[in-house]
């Protein structure tokens, strides 16, 4: 790839338990907490020079109206859509007691390591998620039966925030007027409304979004959710009467730096916030596939009721 | 309040049509300008087509035999206040008195509708809003989309093209069409709206939900389906075409600038989307048909979009069409169909109690 990589965005530690509003984070000598980290900041404070408003304001796109322009393809990169907290890696989602300890549940066993749980660190701000004890005990209940409630299984929408880090692309469509996102996975869609809709009139999976620009940051506040949708594969939730206000901040051409605050006093004791960088695919070719999933979930879903099941009784 | 944009329109074309035959040798900047409306447009210059979009009509998408391209004011008339007529009907209070409809249903003659409620009283008014004007072109009522071939129907399959048909045909004839989900339209499955709603070409679904968003960008515009939130993405530039074998729903989009008229050709289209659907013009796509789209913007509430469908392998000359977009006062609902999916499942459950029941009155009479 001959496109030189910004050199901006190496100098930026980006630590989803850094609880420092961003601008201070992205200005600021990275916070140091161990000594990996202070070693990987020393690598990043050699190339430190200092940075005038005029030479970030250089490094990203704009649009006529001088907004940053976040036209593209984006990803989050990591493990966040199996568990936004941090853990460790584990044999399966699904798993049953075994001899000696648990080991994968019979529905996943035929998938190996293929089904298996690769460890991430986090995107939570602040390490875990502030539950109150009835939802943190739901939560252990969808993790126990994730494989009958996770609505990824049946490719349901997706939902926000979750949609910006299931491990699909998304593509942001983004005039002066009209913003749109649209994401890979079950080709779920939102138009996010640049002039205030009111009231969401009905409840939505993906709910209503209304974004207004901060700055160079674009504020998406997003209610009227349904509250169905999960966080990741983990069984994290929001519950019914979330609003999320989602921050994108882009930190040079390429790279952005998203953030969503979650507030719900049913469910959690405080607002609280996730927190990660998202990557342009800069392939020329990159574009978005499609993953229509609702045919491939069919036989799951109503195998059962064929003329001729193909899988025994079926459940 | 749609009745009444269209009336806006169809006076606003008309307009621009007696202006654009006086202003004929003119060139089209002034015409543009004589006529008081000036192309919105975007920072590069390019006209600027976002926004929400209806093309809900009553105009079908084949003409009805007998009938000429154009229809007279007289027609015009007679058909909308026969929709308007049948709208009234339906909304009236039902008897409590009346009793159970007879085994089929009450059916009503409009086919799309009976399609949908059975005849039963599926569906009422109260969740329809198939279009109940006639499709205004050019400032010209249509008596069908389809203006070629010139009889406004299906141009005739080529040899290869019947054959594929038969083949399809004696393929499904295995099976009944309760048997299994994908023996279920598309629409049905949640897979995509009704009939060719999603595109290309993008028709009228005649029942609800003919709604598009448009947002555009150098680089790429976007067109969102609100029925089943089926979202195309028409890249710009030299077409890279997908692999043959690599056939997505809604097909491979490229978009091009033709002046101030926006052309998209698609290609790849997936073998069991349905094309042209919700008409007796529906067909599925070979690995050879192409559709090209030309949307041009024509006034602040109207775009043109014209469609032509080129495929010689399965038929023996183009389709063409023209239909009105209107735009669309209001917000899009997020058409959310397979998370709620109940029918899908209780049409084949009641297909597989049916079954149960009739093995159990066999039974019976063998006793």
């Amino acid at each position: 790839m001959s496109r030189r990589w910004p050199t901006t965005d190496r100098r930026r530690t980006l630590d989803a338990f850094d609880p420092r509003p961003l601008e201070q984070r992205l200005t600021n000598t990275p916070r140091l907490r161990s000594t990996t980290r202070t070693a990987l900041t020393g690598v990043a404070l050699l190339v430190l020079a200092p940075l005038t408003a005029a030479a970030q304001a250089g490094e990203i796109p704009r649009t006529a109206a001088g907004h940053p322009d976040m036209n593209g393809i984006w990803q989050a990169l990591g493990n966040a859509h199996w568990d936004i907290e941090p853990h460790t890696a584990r044999p399966a989602l699904a798993m049953q007691p075994g001899p000696v300890v648990p080991v994968p549940a019979t529905e996943v066993l035929a998938l190996g390591a293929v089904g298996s749980v690769p460890s991430g660190y986090g995107v939570v701000v602040g390490g875990s998620i502030p539950y109150l004890p009835d939802a943190a005990a739901t939560r252990d209940e969808n993790r126990e039966q994730w494989l009958e409630r996770d609505p990824e299984i049946k490719c349901y929408l997706p939902g926000v925030p979750r949609a910006t880090y299931m491990p699909f692309p998304f593509q942001i469509f983004h005039s002066d007027a009209h913003v749109a996102i649209t994401y890979e996975y079950a080709s779920a869609f939102r138009e996010i409304y640049l002039e205030d809709p009111g009231e969401p009139q009905v409840d939505s999976w993906m709910g209503q979004s209304y974004g207004q620009w901060d700055g160079d940051t674009f504020v998406v506040r997003v209610d009227g959710m349904l509250g169905d949708a999960w966080l990741d594969r983990a069984g994290n939730f929001t519950g019914y009467g979330t609003t999320v206000t989602e921050r994108y901040t882009m930190i040079g051409p390429d790279h952005l730096v998203y953030e969503a605050e979650i507030e719900n006093p049913e469910t959690f004791s405080e607002p609280w916030t996730i927190r990660m960088p998202l990557y342009r695919n800069i392939d020329p070719n990159a574009r978005l596939g499609q993953f229509k999933c609702v045919e491939f979930v069919e036989e799951l879903m109503y195998g059962h009721l064929r003329k001729n099941p193909i899988r025994g009784t079926g459940s | 309040m749609s009745r009444d944009r269209s009336r806006k329109s169809l006076g606003a074309l008309g307009a621009l049509v007696i202006l654009a035959c006086i202003l004929a040798v003119l060139p089209t900047p002034s015409a543009a300008q004589s006529s008081g409306w000036v192309m919105p447009r975007l920072p590069d210059g390019t006209p600027d087509l976002q926004g929400n979009w209806s093309n809900a009509t009553m105009t079908p998408i084949v003409r009805p035999p007998g009938v000429a391209e154009i229809l007279t004011s007289e027609q015009v008339s007679a058909l909308e206040q026969g929709r308007q007529d049948f709208i009234t009907s339906d909304y009236e209070d039902s008897d409590p008195e009346r009793g159970a409809p007879p085994v089929g249903g009450e059916l009503t003659g409009d086919p799309i509708f009976d399609a949908a409620t059975g005849g039963t009283g599926g569906y009422n008014q109260f969740f329809v809003d198939a279009g109940d004007n006639i499709a205004i072109y050019d400032g010209e009522p249509r008596s069908s989309l389809i203006v070629y071939p010139e009889d406004g129907r299906r141009a005739a399959f080529t040899p290869e093209g019947e054959r594929r048909v038969a083949e399809r045909v004696a393929f499904n004839r295995q099976f009944n069409q309760y048997d299994n989900p994908e023996n279920r339209p598309l629409a049905e499955r949640c897979m995509m709206s009704f009939g060719s709603n999603g595109g290309p070409p993008m028709l009228p679904n005649y029942f609800y939900n003919n709604n598009y968003t448009i947002v555009q960008t150098p680089d790429a515009i976007m067109i969102m389906t609100e029925m089943v939130h089926d979202v195309r993405v028409i890249r710009m530039g030299e077409p890279r075409p997908l692999p043959e074998h690599m056939r997505p729903w809604l097909g491979d989009s490229w978009g091009r600038w033709d002046g101030d008229t926006l052309v998209i050709e698609t290609t790849n289209i997936h073998p069991q989307q349905v094309l042209m659907g919700m008409s007796n013009a529906s067909f599925y796509p070979s690995e050879d048909t192409r559709v090209i789209e030309r949307l041009t913007r024509v006034s602040d509430d109207q775009m043109n979009y014209e469609f032509t469908i080129d495929d010689p392998t399965i038929f023996a000359d183009q389709i063409r069409g023209e239909v009105p977009f209107n735009r669309l006062d209001g917000l899009l609902y997020e058409y959310a169909c397979h998370e709620a999916n109940y029918a899908l499942e209780n049409v084949l459950r009641g297909a597989r109690s049916q079954e149960e029941r009739e093995r159990n009155e066999n039974q019976q009479d063998r006793r």
